[in-house]
């Protein structure tokens, strides 16, 4: 019921924000959504620890411990977005003069997106996760040509048509995944049901799982920002507003992923482990390296930090890869770590390229003298993001390395390559950010704008300190689930 | 059955109807011109409704029907009415542009056609006895759409090869599954329609913004800048 509920409240949101979304009541409601949906799901947390697994609707909707943490952390970034873009949004209004029809899409568009990929999370037929992820697609699209801007029609387009393909692809695949469940589970919606096919994985047929696999992985795969084609990636990161850079690197890319390991773990039953590992080793390697190079010479700041995205996804894939528990352990760490400091850089990226009116990074030097608040919200989202302690960052990324030297030691250098590059690639220019001769004369800018990134950073040094002990126990019965 | 009757079997008409959806990949593939493109675009989305209906006939699979009519009144007819409009309304003009010629194309697709079938021939034991060896031509219908998208230069034609790709995979699903489960199938007719909506509106903008449909004016955004 309390999923009903939680669903429900998201979704309601949207038309609501299609009708009043506009001035202050539209920001206002947009807050209020979101912490209502932050609410629900909060209580289908408590819900969880008592029942276990939670169902809805005839078992179509369906919440284990993987979909409680990725539904517990959309929710929490979801609503620290819509307190941050309280005031960025106001900014942006004023700086593009957007009507009131402009907001309200704005604020439809961003809700729809996030009820979509609450509805991917929660979706137990694969069928059903399929068209919550194009529906997510579509509410992006908007958002990311909000500015009507040449270059933003530019991104929009290339994301439409490249995300396009890629969910064709991924569509493919869960036909054929429907192929393999119909001797086995017979005709109808039961036979896309991941609870039922899980239970069953190991009589699918394995050389349609595999083709389906191979689809769902490369489909799928372009949501997610793996190379070869994850060329939507920094176009869309950098042509649309902060928030919604924020939310896609934060949000997207991870249910794209959470769909990828769903499919992994029915494969892995029908095949044996190796076969889809070996694959997501070797995208995530990709990924990781030509995210990491890519990153070297770029020279806007947004494309700077949507490659790291990309590079981030690597990670998480290989560790995935790996497999074993502390790899799986690790990667679900770092999905959580990633998603809440990278929101809360591209916050404070966003409120920096508002004050000096320029996303090239040359334009954006002395923040730390001009805007102190500002400046250090930025020093230390990056810092963690780049994977400094005390950030789970670090104790992600050190855990993966340690695993992956247990169980593919060839590949160790490659993956501390890509690391090290990132860091080179980012650590440079955020030290050219922040010093240097400051642009403008000192402005105390209110920290009431960025208090949604500072507690986010909190969170992500909390857990590289301390994981609360349900959290932990969720992580270690996701572990169970992915094998 | 007498051998001449067995033309005119539904059987076999489905097994000619596949093949015409095969040739009719084919076609997009080597057409130039934008307004062909969109009737063989139509073309293929009234074949893929027949071989849906005759299927449903065969299997006597109520659902499949009303698949059947959806496809006719999606991909038949409302899509190639509104792409023809906005042709009309956008007068966008002349042939397609390509990056790779009409015989280097063709000559691509017949290699993806053969991989395909290579590839679908294992699991053609599976498949329901109706639609034997047909996931394979769904399967190579499916790679010449793609072939189409990234061979081609202007927006329209992408998105004809994208809508080609969409009938490959509907055609995939009702000869592997005989369709998917209802509730993902209105789903996925659902974003399809809303996709479309949203097409319309972008090209409109794109029109505005660039004075043209081709996409060489979209291809600003380059890492060297």
């Amino acid at each position: 019921m309390i999923l009903l509920w939680l669903l429900g409240s998201a979704i309601v949101g949207v038309p609501i924000l299609a009708l009043w979304g506009d001035g202050r009541k539209g920001r206002w409601l947009f807050i209020a959504i979101n912490f209502l949906v932050l609410s629900c799901s909060v209580l289908a947390a408590k819900d969880f620890l008592q029942q276990g697994p939670l169902a809805a609707m005839g078992e179509e909707l369906r919440m284990d411990a993987f979909s409680l943490i990725l539904v517990l952390l959309n929710s929490v970034v979801g609503m620290m977005t819509a307190w941050f873009s309280a005031g960025y949004w106001q900014q942006e209004v004023q700086h593009h003069h957007f009507g009131k029809g402009r907001q309200r899409l704005y604020h439809a568009m961003f809700q729809s997106f996030l009820a979509t990929m609450l509805l991917a999370l929660l979706s137990n037929n694969l069928g059903i996760l399929w068209v919550a992820l194009e529906g997510a697609t579509l509410s992006t699209v908007l958002l990311v040509s909000l500015l009507l801007s040449c270059e933003s029609l530019e991104a929009a387009w290339k994301y439409f048509i490249l995300c396009g393909v890629g969910l064709a692809m991924a569509l493919f695949g869960t036909v054929l995944l429907y192929f393999a469940a119909q001797p086995v589970l017979g005709t109808g919606a039961q036979a896309l049901l991941w609870s039922a096919l899980h239970h069953h994985a190991a009589s699918l047929n394995g050389t349609v799982m595999a083709l389906a696999f191979v689809f769902i992985l490369v489909g799928y795969g372009t949501k997610v920002g793996l190379a070869p084609l994850n060329s939507w990636l920094p176009d869309a990161h950098a042509a649309g507003p902060s928030t919604v850079s924020a939310v896609l690197s934060g949000l997207l890319l991870n249910v794209a992923l959470y769909a990828i390991l769903r499919y992994k773990s029915l494969a892995d039953a029908a095949l044996g482990p190796a076969f889809a590992s070996r694959l997501l080793l070797v995208f995530g390697l990709l990924s990781l390296l030509l995210a990491a190079f890519s990153m070297l010479r770029q020279h806007d700041v947004k494309r700077l930090f949507a490659y790291s995205s990309a590079e981030h996804m690597g990670i998480i894939c290989i560790a995935f890869g790996l497999g074993g528990p502390l790899a799986i352990f690790a990667g679900v760490l770092h999905m959580l770590g990633h998603s809440l400091a990278k929101t809360s850089v591209f916050f404070s990226v966003g409120r920096a390229i508002q004050e000096s009116d320029s996303r090239e990074l040359e334009d954006l030097h002395g923040i730390l003298a001009s805007r102190p608040v500002l400046g250090w919200s930025l020093l230390l989202s990056v810092l963690a993001i780049l994977g400094m302690p005390p950030g789970s960052l670090f104790l992600s990324e050190f855990l993966i390395v340690v695993a992956s030297v247990q169980h593919a030691w060839f590949i160790t250098p490659l993956l501390l390559l890509g690391l090290g590059t990132a860091f080179a690639a980012i650590l440079p220019r955020l030290l050219q950010m922040l010093y240097g001769a400051p642009n403008s004369p000192k402005v105390i800018l209110s920290g009431k704008d960025l208090r949604p990134a500072f507690l986010q950073i909190l969170a992500v040094m909390t857990l590289g300190i301390w994981i609360p002990v349900s959290l932990d126990g969720w992580m270690h019965s996701i572990v169970g689930i992915l094998q | 059955m007498h051998p001449a009757m067995d033309w005119f079997s539904l059987p076999s008409l489905l097994k000619f109807l596949a093949a015409w959806m095969l040739l009719l990949s084919f076609a997009l593939l080597a057409q130039r011109r934008l307004l062909s493109l969109i009737h063989l675009l139509a073309w293929q989305g009234v074949t893929l409704a027949v071989i849906t209906s005759l299927v449903a006939q065969l299997t006597d699979d109520r659902l499949l029907w009303l698949s059947a009519a959806l496809t006719f009144a999606l991909k038949g007819l409302l899509v190639p009415t509104l792409l023809h409009r906005i042709l009309r309304r956008l007068q966008v003009r002349g042939d397609v542009e390509m990056s790779l010629n009409v015989t280097s194309t063709q000559l691509i697709g017949i290699v993806l056609v053969i991989f395909a079938f290579a590839l679908a021939a294992p699991l053609s034991g599976a498949l329901p006895a109706v639609t034997h060896g047909m996931l394979g031509i769904a399967l190579a219908a499916f790679l010449l759409a793609f072939l189409m998208m990234i061979t081609r230069r202007k927006a329209i034609s992408e998105v004809v090869g994208f809508l080609a790709m969409d009938n490959a995979l509907f055609f995939a699903a009702t000869s592997a599954t005989l369709g998917m489960p209802l509730i993902v199938e209105l789903g996925i007719a659902l974003d399809a329609l809303i996709a479309f909506v949203i097409l319309g509106v972008f090209f409109f903008h794109i029109r505005e913004s660039f004075e043209s449909l081709d996409l060489h004016w979209l291809e600003r955004l380059r890492e060297d800048q």
